[in-house]
């Protein structure tokens, strides 16, 4: 993996603290609990980092931390859209 | 050609995310950004699978089937138990950063000759964040999820003990202070031995920092620890050099430090106070000056008052929840509707257990989102509301919030239940709310006390107004 330097990484983190926070400011507050288990699900991202670590030619222990990782960020993705899903449907005007 | 893929569907990923945000800002576009959400999701997990370097696909497949089974269960849970859910997936979160901080420092240490070329100081002290974070999230959300459960041995009552401050900032500092021995020298010998010590200080802090937390707190925790799950994930994106992992993590982290500052301010607790997790401490109740007596309604009187009302006012707690009255709320909705009387629910932000939990705990009865109000839109109507019916809540209507500075809900915002023309509240007991202190509200002289079930009462009172009808 090329190795970018620390200074464009901040950046990328900057912009995007910066983003998050105008997006989230405008979230309906009826929807703050939805809202939580959708960005939980999301930053169930880090499933593409457990992935490296299970499935790359590492040691044996190393995947196995690897594997329960992606254990947890997988039940995240699935329970958090699901639920997310399962909440909104709720939302009916009338 | 793989790579390229990756970067691209990490760019595309990032776009579906921040658009799946974006649709949050309404109800009826809501459900658009879980799709989104679940598109940007299948992208990056695809992308990032079929890159060169994966060469195992077993345990993979097993992984992501075990989730599966976990996960779809966990996302059938009652609504009022979505809080402790919503705790436990922050554990999670906390976890796989941990794992993945733990999986990734001993990699790079037990390559011979890399340490000190891989371990950058940026690298290590990314890792070193991940890791105190990941881990303190972990136990922290875990010892929150068991609060809100009511498991039998977590303590639901806060426990303090003296200098609890100076134990917990001490631990923390020497997780960091080993840290950044580590940061100094990635490759000595002791860096193993250093970095477990820091993976399980912070697995010790995350207990310390919640068990001083009561119950009426927890919607400011879970925004706190939403916060930190997403600060782990950035961090480990730093270490795995992977922007789109900063990106969903800041995301995630910017939406739980949005959550935090409106439950604070809800609360009337300062940002700083709750880092420190110095809050949470029940205080003494006051003893009051003279004890002015309840006036107690029958079911029949609260009928003859509702429905003389032209608007009525619901102001629902999270004694509504428990007692599972929501569908019954829901039938003095429709019954009162029918009426033509304007019926509003008042919002407090900290009602429920979680931001926004009362909004979906009301959706679900299918009470219509219209129909509910926040704490600050309502309190303008409340002289011109006829009758304000309190359900279960207790501090968010406690009028001693306004002036008395020694009780601990002195300065927090509250709905203006008293200025309403007549109140009647129902209550389960007569004991105070969480704060331990006694609602004035109940004793004023336009208040009606109906004591007994939520559910028991209101299923009454709708019996009443069906026999309404036919005389």
């Amino acid at each position: 993996m090329s190795s970018s330097d620390f200074g464009s990484m901040l950046f990328v983190f900057v912009l995007a603290t910066f983003i998050g926070l105008g997006v989230i400011r405008r979230v309906s507050r009826l929807l703050y609990t939805p809202l939580m288990s959708l960005t939980n699900a999301i930053s169930a991202i880090a499933v593409v980092g457990s992935i490296v670590v299970t499935g790359a030619d590492h040691p044996l222990t190393i995947r196995i931390l690897g594997a329960v990782a992606l254990f947890a960020s997988m039940t995240n993705i699935v329970s958090g859209f699901m639920i997310t899903d399962r909440m909104l449907k709720m939302f009916k005007k009338q | 050609m793989t790579h390229l893929i990756g970067e691209l569907s990490a760019v595309l990923a990032t776009a579906l995310f921040i658009f799946a945000l974006y649709w949050m800002n309404d109800p009826k576009t809501a459900r658009r950004g879980v799709i989104a959400g679940v598109t940007g999701m299948a992208v990056a997990v695809g992308a990032t699978w079929i890159q060169p370097e994966i060469l195992h696909h077993g345990w993979i497949v097993l992984a992501i089937f075990a989730g599966f089974a976990v996960g779809v269960p966990l996302s059938r849970v009652p609504l009022t138990a979505v809080p402790q859910r919503t705790a436990l997936s922050h554990a999670f979160g906390g976890l796989a950063a941990g794992l993945v901080g733990t999986a990734e420092f001993f990699l790079w240490l037990g390559e011979p000759g890399t340490a000190a070329v891989q371990l950058t100081p940026f690298r290590m002290s990314a890792l070193v964040a991940e890791v105190i974070l990941g881990f303190l999230t972990f136990t922290g959300s875990l010892m929150a999820a068991g609060k809100l459960q009511e498991v039998r041995w977590i303590p639901q009552r806060p426990v303090t003990y003296p200098g609890q401050n100076v134990v917990n900032i001490g631990v923390l500092a020497i997780a960091v202070g080993l840290g950044v021995a580590l940061v100094l020298n990635p490759g000595a010998p002791w860096s193993g031995q250093a970095f477990i010590a820091i993976a399980a200080l912070a697995l010790t802090f995350g207990v310390l920092l919640i068990i001083p937390i009561g119950g009426a707190d927890m919607p400011t925790v879970i925004s706190i620890l939403n916060a930190y799950a997403g600060l782990a994930a950035v961090a480990m994106g730093f270490v795995l050099d992977n922007k789109l992992l900063v990106t969903a993590g800041a995301l995630d982290g910017s939406s739980g430090l949005i959550l935090s500052i409106i439950m604070c301010r809800a609360m009337n607790r300062s940002f700083t106070n709750v880092l420190f997790g110095a809050f949470g401490k029940a205080q003494p109740a006051i003893a009051a000056g003279e004890q002015k007596a309840w006036k107690q309604e029958t079911v029949e009187g609260a009928y003859q008052l509702l429905e003389q009302a032209r608007t009525v006012v619901i102001i629902p707690g999270y004694g509504m929840a428990v007692a599972q009255a929501q569908h019954k709320v829901r039938e003095l909705y429709d019954a009162l509707t029918k009426r033509g009387v304007i019926v509003k629910f008042a919002i407090h932000p900290v009602a429920g257990r979680m931001p926004g939990h009362m909004n979906v705990l009301l959706a679900e009865a299918n009470i219509p989102y219209s129909a509910l109000v926040e704490m600050d839109e309502i309190n303008p109507e409340m002289p011109q509301t006829d009758v304000a019916l309190v359900l279960g809540a207790n501090d968010v209507v406690n009028p001693a919030a306004r002036y008395a500075k020694s009780t601990p809900i002195y300065g927090m915002p509250i709905i203006d239940a008293d200025k309403a023309k007549t109140v009647i509240a129902v209550k389960r007991s007569k004991n105070p709310g969480f704060a331990g202190i006694d609602n004035e509200l109940y004793v004023q002289d336009n208040t009606w006390m109906l004591f007994g079930d939520a559910k028991a009462v209101l299923s009454d009172l709708v019996k009443q107004f069906g026999g309404g009808g036919i005389h």
